[in-house]
């Protein structure tokens, strides 16, 4: 009897080792997969910082492609104003519709309009903007420019004398850093815009006395740092799609890896980047 | 024997090409004369698209030579290559053709960047000619995605030609072609060559284009020259692996 409760002591000791020492390789394995994607993600951002600069040089030293660049901020406007529309207005709306009832408890629903237009125009406007274009943009120019690597369009571009860098990437990402603060004024009066449609569900509020009362509590300090921070969201997006597109491999596969990568690497900067315009803003 | 009388346009030595652990040339050593069609052929992955890369400067090689008319292409500068590439014509397997633009504007684009004098009238007068020669006048303002694989290959050989390269390469012409417009192209590479005076370059694997535009014919094997000279030397070789393209 006590040589079969000894037995089954040691089974039950070498099965809580067998399950710690699962447990730990688990966990090991885990932080080797947290830490590879910490440091793919941080190299990218390194070599897109690297490629940062040969944007720049090529901007500064050739000739600048004004009718590709002005077709690029046409192709940045239309394809992402309905969009970026329909996402102002119903943001705009819930911000209402959830902010309201705390308000109403405190007797404050007269600071809803300004209280919406602040959030709005210093942070849901800009990041949403800038996450919906990261998506829709980013994504797109990863895809075409992917594409275009694989057919061996760039390489077609190089043998006629054309800086495939100076046509095809300079402009994308001036264009980028340009349309995405417009794109993100005009997401922030549609989603004011949304704010006083869910405001007039409970209240009655003519669109004059809610704009007047939201810029009412609008001050100078709330606009430009977010128009600021746009304009880096929008460098972000054109970097980062232009980067993966350019650079993705020969294969078919590669075009949707290259849109998918220029998606989650540009998201993730703009958080970051967010965090700390935030940080910088908080300072002033 | 004519054609070695003529002048050297190319000259290859001891060209070397690795990508990381796989080595794709081994030191080739190859001569283009002035007005030939030098086909250069051999099976798929043989580095036969690597070794003209090479000579535009698309893929840089490890080491050896490459000339251009007397020009050396290692470590040269990017102004000179710009003026080296001035010369050369390439044709892509797919044609290559931007696919944002129609097929005027994809033939536009090298006229305006390498002639940049030209007026409107005269860019539209070139498109228009250089389309009559290819045989596609009516695809002017098509997409190539409107196109077939044959009409790419043609527009593709139009957008080469237009800026009047003195020497083409093409990869892979007739690659996924019927057996009719493969012969079409096949016949106007010989075309091209007599209207204008072009010395070229053809990878292929292709027997029916090589037997058509051929003048004189390099294998390539294992990234290194297996065999050099005319069709009718290959034809009547016992080798078992070059019998084995011919038979």
């Amino acid at each position: 009897m006590n040589s079969l409760w000894l037995i089954s002591l040691v089974n039950k000791n070498d099965m809580i080792k067998h399950q710690k020492s699962d447990l730990s390789e688990s966990m090991d394995y885990v932080i080797k997969y947290i830490k590879d994607v910490m440091l793919k993600f941080f190299l990218d951002v390194a070599t897109v910082i690297y490629y940062l600069k040969s944007v720049i040089k090529n901007l500064v030293s050739s000739k600048f492609e004004t009718s590709e660049f002005l077709k690029q901020c046409y192709q940045i406007g239309n394809k992402s104003v309905g969009l970026i529309s329909i996402t102002g207005l119903i943001v705009g709306l819930v911000l209402t519709i959830q902010s309201r009832p705390p308000l109403v408890e405190f007797g404050a629903v007269g600071m809803l309009p300004g209280m919406v237009a602040v959030s709005i125009i210093r942070e849901m406007g800009p990041v949403i903007t800038a996450l919906l274009c990261a998506g829709k943009i980013g994504s797109g120019m990863g895809a075409e420019l992917g594409s275009m690597r694989v057919s061996e369009q760039i390489d077609a571009m190089e043998v006629s004398n054309t800086n495939p860098m100076n046509f095809l990437i300079v402009p994308r990402v001036i264009a980028a850093t340009i349309m995405i603060p417009i794109l993100t004024l005009y997401a922030d009066a549609i989603g004011i815009f949304g704010s006083w449609l869910g405001a007039n569900i409970k209240d009655d509020i003519s669109l004059y006395l809610f704009f007047n009362q939201a810029f009412g509590q609008v001050e100078f300090i709330d606009i430009i740092p977010a128009v600021i921070k746009s304009f880096f969201f929008g460098a972000v997006i054109g970097l980062v799609g232009c980067y993966k597109g350019f650079n993705a491999g020969r294969g078919t596969e590669s075009v949707g890896i290259a849109a998918n990568s220029a998606v989650v690497t540009a998201s993730l900067l703009l958080i970051i980047v967010d965090l700390i315009a935030v940080q910088i803003t908080d300072l002033l | 024997m004519g054609a070695h009388s003529k002048n050297i346009v190319i000259e290859i030595q001891g060209l070397t090409k690795s990508f990381k652990d796989l080595s794709v040339l081994e030191g080739i050593d190859l001569k283009l004369y002035e007005k030939e069609n030098l086909v250069v052929l051999g099976k798929s992955g043989s580095g036969k698209s690597v070794l003209i890369k090479c000579i535009v400067s698309l893929i840089k090689h490890d080491e050896g030579s490459i000339k251009v008319e007397d020009i050396e292409l290692t470590n040269i500068n990017e102004d000179d290559l710009m003026e080296v590439r001035k010369n050369i014509g390439f044709l892509f397997q797919g044609g290559a053709l931007y696919d944002s633009m129609t097929v005027r504007e994809n033939l536009a684009f090298p006229l305006t960047r390498l002639k940049e004098k030209l007026t409107v009238d005269d860019i539209n007068q070139k498109i228009e000619s250089i389309l009559e020669d290819v045989g596609l006048p009516d695809a002017i303002d098509k997409r190539p995605s409107e196109l077939s694989g044959g009409m790419k290959k043609r527009i593709g050989l139009a957008r080469t030609l237009i800026v009047n390269p003195k020497i083409l390469l093409y990869d892979e012409p007739t690659t996924g072609l019927d057996p009719i417009t493969s012969n079409e192209i096949s016949d106007l590479i010989n075309e091209t060559k007599d209207k204008f005076k072009t010395t070229s370059i053809i990878i292929t694997h292709d027997i029916n284009c090589v037997k058509i535009v051929a003048d004189r014919i390099v294998m390539i094997k294992d990234g290194k020259i297996y065999k050099e000279g005319i069709l009718e030397e290959f034809m009547n070789d016992k080798d078992p692996y070059i019998k084995s393209f011919f038979k």
